[in-house]
């Protein structure tokens, strides 16, 4: 009888405990995807190679012939300055959408995960609409939900439904955004073998319990590398509820470009998408390397 | 439990997968502090009957009497059933996400209602006991086959069960980890325990089982003490299966 084989412990934990992240070197150029080199020598191959790249590339555009042009359109010093606390602010916006989208994200799609894979015929109903949502949500683009939600709802002027664009905006990229994450949870959810659930159940634990306290963290933290690229999306994202009416850093820098003809903002707008984008990439590398580590150690390291 | 009951009766079960038919009306009794060792070749349905009697599997038809309840009448609450059999897997199926010590209180935390303190000290004490206790806070993963069936069983015991089930819980552990575990179902036995054992160590079953049973083909083909069944088998399938458990040297 094949009980339980997914319970070897996986590939990745089974390395030795010296090999994952002891010199910051190897570390890193793992991160990056390239190949482990170790020593001083490593170092000095990377500088070099990066700064041959990024010198050709220069090169190559500050000799085109419009590059005059775009320096001035796209590179101006005195615009950079002139809007960039205006798009800083602005930008708290976006920050505030997902950050409270996120939250409701995490919440919401668990519960459609947890819903699709209830099993027996009595489940149907749930699974339907969990099913059904999934695939209205993931299949209409999110610029259409925004417009749709942000136009629409405020419409019916049922009272005590707010009519401000911006909950319709957060609402819209709530629904779009937990289909995504559902389906990754469900992934998650469907990974932990099903000798993990046998084991929770006989000692007793109800389906709930046996979810809540062994399947799903167990999913969860197998998918917080996806997690976190949705969130990544998400993040860019919260740009298209500008389209509804909320002045957010996009659209902030469209009134700047507007006002001076000079399209510096977009990139002061990018800057700050990267800047935060990039923490969160690398947060994720974090989390998955300290989960490593602590199985590795045996606990009490984190 | 009501007097004179036997701590477990099984009638006429049966069970199939599909057009396989797994079991084919099994029945067997086991007295109190009775351990019952179930041997047979890989797919004669020893995990099956292990897995129907603590209802992780539904049964087609059939009757099990838990201590004098039928666990399978319409409507039982199986997760208060399950709570008062332990069953330790060939794969141990620890929770790989959670140390040692959160493994074992889980069920009696959460199913059986147990303050976290108490469960922590009773916990230790088991640990304690099969030479566990500095492997408390580690988490699964660092522990050896041998120690992380202990952990098994230990989690299993930790529910205070009135019958254990043992499915192969050595069949996955390298040959040098058997023998710890062995000794620790061992002393389970000497303890009183009521046991279910589905096993390839046939001398361990010799060894410490009240009675053996040949399964075959989804019945119980022959069952009687191990001195009987292993030096002088009646059933012509016994037989030949005893011939090839001695011609591969594991008698």
């Amino acid at each position: 009888m094949a009980v339980g084989q997914g319970e070897r412990p996986d590939p990745e934990v089974e390395r030795p405990p010296s090999s994952p992240g002891l010199d910051p070197l190897g570390r890193s150029s793992r991160i990056l995807g390239g190949p482990r080199q170790t020593g001083i020598r490593g170092v000095l191959i990377a500088l070099a190679s990066t700064v041959v790249f990024v010198g050709l590339v220069a090169v190559i555009v500050v000799n085109s012939s419009g590059w005059p042009a775009v320096r001035d359109a796209f590179f101006s010093g005195e615009n950079f300055r002139s809007s960039l606390p205006e798009i800083a602010h602005a930008f708290l916006l976006n920050i505030k959408i997902f950050c409270i989208a996120e939250g409701f994200i995490l919440v919401f799609a668990l519960l459609i995960a947890v819903l699709r894979s209830l099993p027996g015929p009595v489940f149907f109903p749930l699974r339907a609409v969990a099913i059904t949502y999934t695939d209205l949500f993931r299949g209409v683009p999110t610029i259409l939900v925004i417009y749709i939600l942000g136009f629409g709802a405020p419409g019916l002027q049922i009272s005590g439904v707010p009519r401000s664009p911006l909950f319709w905006g957060v609402t819209a990229l709530v629904l779009v955004y937990s289909a995504y994450v559902a389906e990754v949870y469900r992934a998650g959810i469907e990974s932990v073998h099903p000798s993990q659930e046998a084991a929770a159940r006989s000692l007793g634990l109800s389906r709930a319990q046996a979810l809540r306290f062994v399947i799903v963290p167990q999913a969860v933290r197998r998918v917080v590398p996806p997690l976190l690229n949705d969130f990544i999306g998400l993040q860019k994202d919260s740009a298209l509820v500008a389209l509804i009416g909320p002045v957010e850093a996009f659209r902030q820098s469209q009134i700047d470009t507007a006002a001076t003809f000079n399209f510096t903002p977009y990139l002061v707008t990018a800057l700050f998408f990267i800047l935060l984008t990039i923490p969160l990439a690398r947060l994720t590398d974090l989390l998955i390397a300290r989960d490593r580590r602590r199985l590795l150690a045996g606990g009490g390291l984190t | 439990m009501s007097a004179g009951e036997p701590a477990l009766r099984i009638e006429g079960l049966s069970k199939s997968f599909g057009k396989l038919e797994v079991l084919r009306g099994i029945d067997l009794e086991l007295a109190d502090e009775e351990v019952v060792c179930l041997i047979g070749a890989s797919g004669s349905g020893k995990s099956t009957l292990l897995r129907c009697v603590n209802r992780l599997e539904p049964i087609d038809a059939g009757r099990i009497v838990l201590g004098g309840d039928e666990i399978t009448a319409p409507g039982n609450d199986l997760n208060r059933v399950r709570r008062r059999i332990g069953i330790v897997f060939q794969a141990f199926n620890l929770f790989p996400h959670m140390t040692v010590l959160r493994n074992v209180t889980l069920g009696p935390t959460k199913a059986r209602g147990v303050s976290q303190a108490e469960a922590e000290a009773e916990a230790t004490a088991l640990l304690e006991r099969f030479g566990l206790a500095d492997k408390r806070d580690d988490y699964p993963d660092r522990l050896s086959g041998g120690q992380q069936q202990r952990v098994a069983i230990v989690r299993a015991l930790a529910m205070r069960p009135e019958l254990m089930l043992l499915d192969e819980v050595t069949s996955a552990l390298d040959p040098e980890l058997v023998a710890e575990v062995l000794n620790v179902i061992r002393e389970l036995a000497e303890g009183g325990m009521t046991m279910l054992i589905a096993t390839h160590e046939m001398s361990f079953a010799r060894d410490v089982a009240g009675r053996v049973c040949f399964l075959d083909d989804g019945l119980i083909l022959e069952e009687g003490p191990p001195a009987e069944i292993f030096t002088a088998p009646q059933q012509p399938r016994t037989q030949q299966f005893l011939q090839r458990i001695i011609d591969a040297g594991r008698l």
